[in-house]
């Protein structure tokens, strides 16, 4: 029965992996891949400081929903970093993951960095975009993905309602202001990394809806000279939240070693890092000296304007919501 | 009496031993990689109400992506029908330099992951590509259009029909032919009466093969169809998005949608084949 002997000992290695209680799954979104694996070495040169064994940190990228799914479903994660609370909070209504109070645990809300929603413009500006008023403008072609596959683009979604929302002061005004914008969407791809392709390779649209990070990467590394970053005059923000997975750190011992992963995120280093790679840093301290980087925006938050993360996915995202109201009238004309 | 007693054993005994095991391991295999998946689609629907279960599959948006996905696989099965045919044609019957770099080629959409195949088509046929720029000033659309979806599905069909007429047509003897017009038939005749019913079958095999792995196809579609609701939106897309937002029921009644039109579609497909080859 070698193949028994082989299969109990496959077992009881990987049992032995886990029983190390120092390695760590961080389950994250796409595009927060270069920041943590600079972070992953900070992290672990602190932690050996202070006297503990090197730890290990692997991490996992992809569409935060489908990220929170595959948690959802059974993956390893012993924190999990993605790009909206109510993906995490999926972490604890459909699995019980975490407790109801996952996000007062750590401060800022559980968001060690924060970003915002930006309009990014070809190089000089062409169609002269200033403002979310103009992308509803007849002669604009907008990008930006699907709301209903993308969380990054739910925050796009919201950004451009709580503006209009703010100017025009009523629900249906916002909402004709929000469907105006859709009627000038060319292309509507599923996930966020697929709609910078759509702008930045395919050169379609005049304007597109991005995260400050992702705009600021597209400007730097992909199409060196041939975008502007437009900054509105109001905007979301955009709190991508952090938290430990209890079942799991639990059931492996390595609680420990994953609370401090995620408080280290709000020591200095690991902010200004965060700086770095294009996210606003957390603690208003280290924030005041990227003023220059990150301009001055009027932020609101999710909670003020939408009443939280649960009632916005179910007013606009969800069956029979806004947006579906949005496809409907866009598909009738 | 021993004898025949003897022989009659003989008769029913195999020529090769292992039945037993080998059926079942077939049937452990097909139960543990298709039959059990596919039922569990389906009990899990079932804890749907019927209201529940039609609002689902019968929202307009749906209905859209319903029409564009199966008539777009339907063209894309039947020009590889055609095209396939000639490929699998010229492969066999001539030689020529570079013939089988051109024979490895066909296999490439099997092998290529579909989202660089959806990239590369991408890129050819939108507005700014080496093909799609002269089509633009003409107002044709390619890429983000349905027709780009056509191409895409068109594209990861294509070594089905050549894969499954290609060893038909080589087994075919030349003397067939050489008869056919011995005895006086023309050449569109020799074609209509002797080749086409000889590779009718295999033809009809490698449609049904190619418009079912198009109803299926996610990956190369996604990049080119713009995915707009309601109008280049394809239902394999339409299941991802209520994944998306946890509404598992709501995908599971879409896929099994899609499970049962394919079925029926493959089955009738089968009973024209089953025809054709009783016919030849």
């Amino acid at each position: 029965m070698k193949f028994t002997k082989i299969l109990t000992s496959t077992v009881f290695l990987l049992g032995s992996f886990a029983a190390i209680g120092n390695t760590i799954l961080n389950v994250s979104y796409d595009p927060t891949r270069e920041f943590y694996r600079e972070y992953n070495q900070l992290f672990a040169q602190h932690w050996r400081a202070q006297g503990h064994t090197a730890p290990t940190v692997r991490q996992s990228h992809g569409g935060s929903g489908s990220q929170a799914r595959s948690v959802i479903d059974g993956l390893d994660a012993d924190v999990v970093t993605l790009a909206l609370a109510y993906d995490v909070d999926a972490l604890r209504v459909r699995a019980n993951l975490i407790p109801q109070d996952w996000q007062s645990r750590l401060p800022l809300n559980s968001s060690p960095y924060t970003s915002t929603i930006v309009l990014l413009v070809r190089k000089g500006n062409p169609k002269n975009i200033q403002d979310w008023d103009d992308l509803v403008r007849d002669d604009v072609q907008v990008i930006t993905p699907n709301p209903k596959t993308s969380g990054g683009a739910r925050w796009n979604y919201l950004a451009a309602w709580g503006y209009a929302l703010k100017k025009y002061g009523s629900e249906e005004k916002a909402y004709q202001f929000v469907e105006k914008i859709f009627r000038n969407v060319p292309v509507l791809d599923p996930a966020a990394r697929g709609a910078t392709n759509t702008f930045v390779q395919r050169r379609i649209g005049d304007v597109f809806i991005a995260w400050e990070n992702e705009a600021f990467l597209s400007v730097e590394q992909l199409g060196q000279g041939q975008f502007e970053i437009v900054v509105p005059s109001v905007s979301i923000l955009a709190e991508p939240p952090v938290t430990v997975v209890d079942r799991n750190v639990d059931r492996k011992g390595t609680r420990a070693v994953a609370e401090a992963y995620l408080e280290y995120l709000y020591s200095d280093e690991a902010q200004h890092l965060a700086a770095k790679h294009f996210y606003r840093p957390g603690r208003p301290e280290i924030a005041k000296q990227y003023l220059d980087k990150f301009p001055k925006v009027n932020l609101f938050g999710i909670d003020d304007v939408f009443g939280g993360w649960d009632k916005a996915q179910n007013d606009h995202f969800n069956d029979g919501g806004y947006f579906d109201r949005i496809l409907e009238a866009i598909s009738r004309r | 009496m021993i004898r025949e007693s003897k022989m009659r054993t003989a008769a029913l005994k195999p020529v090769i031993p292992g039945f037993g095991l080998t059926m079942g391991f077939s049937v452990l295999y097909l139960s543990l990689l298709l039959i059990i998946p596919v039922a569990g689609l389906i009990l899990f629907t079932l804890q749907m109400s019927w209201e529940d279960f039609w609002r689902a599959v019968s929202h307009p948006q749906v209905v859209a992506s319903y029409k564009l996905s199966f008539l777009a696989s339907f063209i894309g099965a039947s020009i590889n029908a055609v095209f396939g045919t000639l490929v699998a044609w010229v492969l066999v019957r001539y030689s020529f330099p570079g013939k089988r770099i051109i024979d490895g080629l066909v296999d490439l959409p099997f092998a290529l992951p579909t989202a660089v195949a959806g990239i590369a088509l991408v890129t050819l046929y939108a507005g700014t590509g080496w093909v799609g720029q002269y089509f633009e000033p003409f107002g044709i659309r390619i890429a983000y259009s349905q027709i780009g979806v056509v191409i895409a599905l068109t594209y990861i069909g294509l070594p089905f029909v050549v894969r499954t007429v290609q060893p038909v047509l080589a087994d075919f003897e030349k003397e067939l032919e050489e008869a056919s017009a011995a005895l006086g038939a023309n050449r569109l005749t020799t074609i209509r009466r002797v080749i086409f019913p000889a590779i009718l079958p295999a033809l009809l095999t490698g449609y049904a093969l190619a418009f079912a792995r198009a109803v299926g196809e996610y990956g190369s579609v996604i990049f080119i169809s713009g995915n707009l609701p309601y109008k280049t939106e394809i239902t394999p897309l339409l299941i991802v998005a209520k994944a998306e937002q946890y509404d598992y029921h709501g995908a599971a009644a879409i896929g099994v949608v899609m499970l049962g039109a394919a079925f029926i579609l493959l089955l009738l497909i089968n009973g024209l084949q089953w025809w054709a080859s009783r016919r030849g």
